[in-house]
């Protein structure tokens, strides 16, 4: 069922070839705005360009934002259609929905940074001493952790207006405080605990340490493992939200 | 117009719902074994009480119909028969277990009024994906789609299907799971006369495979086609009884008229003596 659930969601995606479009095309365009955008920075000799920092962090992110927006309005329409009351009364299991849904979306995710990592790998010639592979796990996890959020959301919207509303809610202060704009040493305490327990700082964190090292870290695996756990937790939570029964 | 389908449809319900029937006949140790059996059946949301004190029981095998105005507790009556309604007191026993355990998962569809299916999806793609829920066979989808007469449309998204035709496709998601007990919310809503006796060849047709039929209408003269309707005002159960004691109560062969006759008697009884036998209400 959980299969049938991601081909199911792959289905519906499938039928908006838009969509499709702008999940897989738009990252690698922003990406491209990015690079321009510090193409006559002069860096001192020894120092990394700022694309090779910034871009890399958008590589992560972008995913992150899309998967979150996709998946939290996926999930209001099945809330608000009916087809997920109707769900429930199938022999359907909570968990087969969530994972078919996190499957789904992290295919999805997949082939975007796979998109956007081959930009700005072989047009932008990205800098990092890491593997490309590397990037690409942590951008799905970063995606999945967007479907997470996503679902989570959801039960606290109840129209597509108020789903979109919850971006400014839950990405961007992820984004302001994960390191891409501040570093973190740089923060007050106050910013820095708040950005210590967001999960995205983890997935900055861990692309960091793929830039600076050739081989993988344990810090790295650190990083990602806690970022799966955070995964797992929200993924119960919204789990929660699944209610078989109304009052 | 009884096809090979419907006679594929009725047959493999068949098996499981004479067991069903044998388990309760020898459970309760009555002639007539019931699908669905509510006691004093209490539901309110949000302070509202919707259904105030339901007893009654639904035989297995027939088309029972729930008849009764808008706004009267249908819907609510078969979301808590389904088990997506919280029952606030009494219980209800569907196949023998409280509604909404979780084997009755297999064995009770539920067509809601609006129809519930994924609108950007192919009809097929719909019913493949609610029969994956069951162990459905791609046959099994091919089979429910055409028992709905949508066999031409299978390829289509359901969002360019006419409204018609798009509550079929719920329809047929839920009979691709063979249910034992199947309750439809207003299935003939926006349907032409040819489509509506259509339908209601097919629910006969399953009903005479042993399939248990719950079908909400607030439209009176598709009772004649119901072998026990429950009539319900305002949360609360006025009668049950068959479509010939209902013309014969009401004094009236036109169905709709018998219920307004019987509803005005049911207020006053209700307002003045309380208890005679068409005001089921439990203190």
């Amino acid at each position: 069922m959980t299969i049938a659930t991601t081909a199911r969601v792959l289905g519906q995606l499938r039928h908006d070839h838009r969509s499709v479009a702008l999940i897989l095309v738009v990252p690698a365009l922003l990406l491209t705005a990015v690079y321009f955008l510090y193409e006559n920075e002069t860096s001192p000799p020894g120092f990394p360009r700022t694309f090779d920092r910034v871009g890399l962090m958008m590589l992560a992110i972008f995913p992150f934002v899309v998967m979150f927006l996709v998946t939290s309005i996926t999930m209001l329409r099945e809330r608000t259609s009916g087809t997920l009351e109707r769900l429930l009364t199938t022999p359907i299991h909570k968990a087969d929905l969530l994972f078919g849904y996190a499957l789904a979306f992290s295919i999805m995710a997949a082939l975007q940074s796979l998109v956007a990592t081959a930009v700005a790998y072989w047009i932008f010639d990205l800098d990092i001493k890491g593997s490309p592979g590397f990037v690409v796990m942590i951008a799905v996890i970063n995606a999945v952790l967007g479907v997470a959020l996503g679902l989570f959301c959801s039960a606290f919207a109840r129209t597509e207006f108020q789903a979109v509303q919850f971006m400014p809610v839950v990405v961007v202060p992820q984004i302001l405080l994960c390191g891409l704009f501040v570093a973190r040493d740089d923060m007050n305490e106050v910013l820095e605990a708040i950005s210590g327990v967001l999960p995205l700082t983890f997935s900055v964190e861990a692309l960091k340490e793929i830039a600076g090292n050739v081989d993988a870290t344990s810090a790295m695996w650190q990083d990602a493992l806690i970022m799966g756990g955070i995964v797992v937790g929200v993924l119960v939570l919204a789990s929660l939200t699944l209610r078989r029964q109304t009052r | 117009m009884v096809d090979p389908l419907t006679c594929m449809f009725a047959g493999s319900s068949f098996n499981s719902s004479v067991g069903e029937l044998m388990e309760s006949a020898e459970a309760r140790m009555t002639p007539t074994p019931s699908a669905i059996e509510a006691t004093r059946l209490h539901v309110s949301r949000s302070r509202t009480k919707i259904l105030r004190g339901l007893d009654f029981t639904v035989d297995a095998g027939r088309i029972t119909g729930l008849l009764g105005p808008s706004g009267s507790g249908k819907t609510t009556l078969m979301r808590a028969i389904v088990g997506v309604q919280r029952i606030t007191r009494g219980t209800v026993t569907v196949l023998g277990r409280p509604a909404g355990s979780a084997p009755l998962r297999h064995d009770v569809g539920y067509v809601t009024q609006g129809a519930s299916v994924y609108a950007d999806l192919s009809v097929e793609a719909n019913v493949r994906y609610f029969g994956a829920m069951h162990g459905a066979t791609a046959a099994d989808a091919a089979e429910a789609i055409s028992a709905v007469g949508l066999e031409k449309f299978a390829r289509q998204k359901a969002a360019d299907l006419s409204g018609g035709q798009f509550s079929r496709v719920s329809l047929a998601c839920a009979l691709v799971a063979h249910p034992q007990l199947l309750i439809l919310d207003e299935p003939t809503v926006g349907l032409d006369p040819v489509l509506r006796a259509e339908l209601w060849e097919r629910f006969a047709a399953m009903a005479a495979g042993g399939t248990t039929l719950l079908v909400s209408s607030h439209v009176m003269e598709e009772a004649s086609h119901c072998s026990s309707l429950l009539l319900l005002r305002d949360g609360l159960l006025l009668a049950q009884l068959t479509p010939a004691e209902l013309a014969e109560r009401g004094g009236s062969d036109d169905l709709e008229r018998a219920f307004l006759t019987i509803i005005k008697a049911a207020e006053q009884v209700i307002k003045s003596t309380r208890g005679q036998e068409e005001s089921q209400v439990t203190p």
